[in-house]
């Protein structure tokens, strides 16, 4: 097995560890007077976490230059819809008891709620996609193309989660920060890129002698 | 009524060896950015549970009216589950926070347009009235309640003693402002001193009480020790702690929420099922009375006044509290 191969190996379990503690403290009563608002709010911070774990490996990786930091996005990215699916299984079964009637009101009344929904959406097509014939079937640049929802999906989870908040909004802002810098990165990058490219091409074009 | 419960750390929450393993690997493989910061501070909370505070001085009780059989909120729910700012804003903050603040000495500073303006001290206001246990409904504005068996007697038994002049109209409460022993009080969360108000009528109500107790002992600092006051038609943020001070004023006085979000806390925030917080539905609500988590699932519905409706809803006749909120 490769050093990814082995790294992933011990990286799965530990992704497992904030689930595995929640089924630790539920069976042992100890997720506090409340605990289905204890799991939402877990759950929904893990979400969080991993969708910025994730999209820091491609900084991290161009930055550094380990490129084999690649070969554990998908494992990441699938983590962050994981968690992203438990969330949203608290919402419908533990906070609203599947009462659909009232659910739908809330998507639809409820901005906040409107927006986490739109998140969860959007990661849905990238984990459907997540697969190496999907990325072939798709194409490579289709594929990526598609995966630039994430950045949407993150800034819509953070917006949510600002908009959840009674009063006390550091965390997300917290957050947005980690978020902000990891997308400006990605503008500074493309931007720099594409003046260089102007730049070429201005290059070229006045190398070429005029007959 | 002595209810007691010990403050050792069930083995339960002490984290297994496995995940300090694992955290460590996954804080080596996610190393730097942003990202893993927040990961790893999400942790570290992991390993510190809250504890619960210390117990206070047992109170002795008569039994007081509009009592209530439903189920007792456990006293470890009450004590460890907290809205109170000025310690944290994480509910399970307060406990911790508040474990040294002082409540002796403590004064209660009573004026504004009374006949005879006061400073109360605490050991003064224990003894002003027999104490009452008085069971009530708490309904949180968050969408959760608790049945809490409180101790204190009416707060008019209070504002009696000053001679109210016939300018009052409305009553305001403050909440102590002391940044160094409350630390949200040192970040702009809320515009510090926490203030809250209530129409005279309101503040007259048998209802209304005076607290300085739960469960038969004196209130745990994390409750609002050493004096608060509790208004069960309301919802929770209404019922002020840790008062320094009641002012009897003309013009209804700005409260805090009200202030920090004038279009989703009004100046009443009674109680009211058909008045949805902008952001969640006040329709249903959270019961927390320790009867185990799938139990806790089914949410039961929110009643108008917060079920104190043949009690209050005469100060209300003719408003409209949709406009009122």
């Amino acid at each position: 097995m490769t050093h990814v191969g082995w790294l992933k190996l011990a990286i799965f379990p530990a992704c497992l560890v904030p689930l595995a503690r929640l089924f630790w403290k539920g069976a042992t009563a100890n997720l506090g007077a409340n605990p289905i608002e204890a799991i939402t709010h877990s759950t929904g911070d893990w979400t969080l976490i991993f969708l910025l774990v994730t999209l820091a490996i491609t900084p991290l990786r161009k930055l550094t230059g380990q490129l084999w930091l690649i070969g554990l996005r998908r494992m990441i990215g699938l983590f962050a819809f994981f968690y992203g699916c438990l969330h949203f299984l608290t919402f419908i079964w533990l906070d609203q008891g599947f009462d659909v009637h009232s659910m739908i009101k809330d998507v639809y009344k409820r901005p906040f709620i409107t927006l986490g929904f739109t998140a969860f959406v959007l990661l849905v097509p990238l984990a459907v996609t997540s697969t190496r014939k999907m990325i072939q079937r798709l194409g490579g640049r289709r594929w990526q193309w598609l995966h630039r929802l994430i950045y949407v999906s993150a800034t819509a989870a953070i917006v949510h989660f600002t908009w959840a908040m009674k009063k006390d909004i550091h965390r997300p802002i917290e957050y947005g920060i980690v978020l902000g810098v990891l997308l400006g990165y990605r503008l500074v990058v493309w931007a720099t890129s594409a003046v260089a490219a102007k730049q070429k091409r201005t290059a070229v074009t006045a190398g070429v002698p005029a007959d | 009524m002595l209810i007691k419960k010990t403050a050792d750390i069930p083995s339960s929450q002490i984290t297994p060896k496995r995940a300090y393993l694992s955290r460590r690997t996954f804080m080596a493989g996610a190393a730097a950015a942003g990202a893993s910061l927040l990961a790893g501070r999400r942790l570290l909370e992991m390993a510190s549970p809250a504890q619960v505070a210390h117990a206070g001085a047992k109170l002795s009780t008569v039994k007081g009216p509009f009592g209530t059989d439903e189920k007792l909120t456990p006293y470890k729910d009450v004590t460890t589950y907290n809205n109170f700012y000025e310690f944290s804003t994480d509910k399970d903050g307060p406990a911790q926070l508040a474990k040294d603040f002082r409540t002796r000495p403590w004064q209660v500073k009573v004026e504004g347009l009374v006949q005879k303006p006061r400073t109360f001290d605490i050991d003064d206001i224990l003894k002003l009235a027999p104490l009452e246990e008085r069971v009530y409904r708490h309904r949180c504005v968050e969408g959760w309640s608790m049945v809490i068996p409180w101790v204190g007697y009416p707060l008019s038994k209070l504002l009696k003693q000053v001679d109210l002049l016939g300018k009052a109209k409305y009553v305001e409460f403050t909440t102590i402002l002391d940044p160094k022993q409350m630390p949200g009080q040192r970040a702009r969360i809320l515009d510090w001193p926490y203030v809250e108000g209530l129409r005279l009528d309101e503040a007259m109500h048998p209802l209304a009480i005076l607290c300085v107790g739960l469960y038969g002992e004196a209130l745990p600092n994390q409750d609002g020790a050493p004096v608060r006051i509790v208004l069960p038609w309301k919802y929770g943020f209404k019922s002020a702690k840790s008062i320094v001070k009641i002012r009897l004023v003309e013009q209804q006085p700005i409260n805090t929420w009200n202030q920090a979000a004038p279009g989703e806390y009004g100046f009443y925030s009674n109680v009211n099922p058909d008045v949805d917080h902008p952001r969640w539905s006040q329709k249903t609500e959270r019961r927390i009375d320790g009867s185990g988590f799938f139990a806790s699932i089914k949410k039961i519905p929110t009643r108008p006044f917060n079920g104190y409706g043949d009690q209050v809803a005469l100060l209300y006749a003719g408003m409209d509290l949709r406009k009122y909120f």
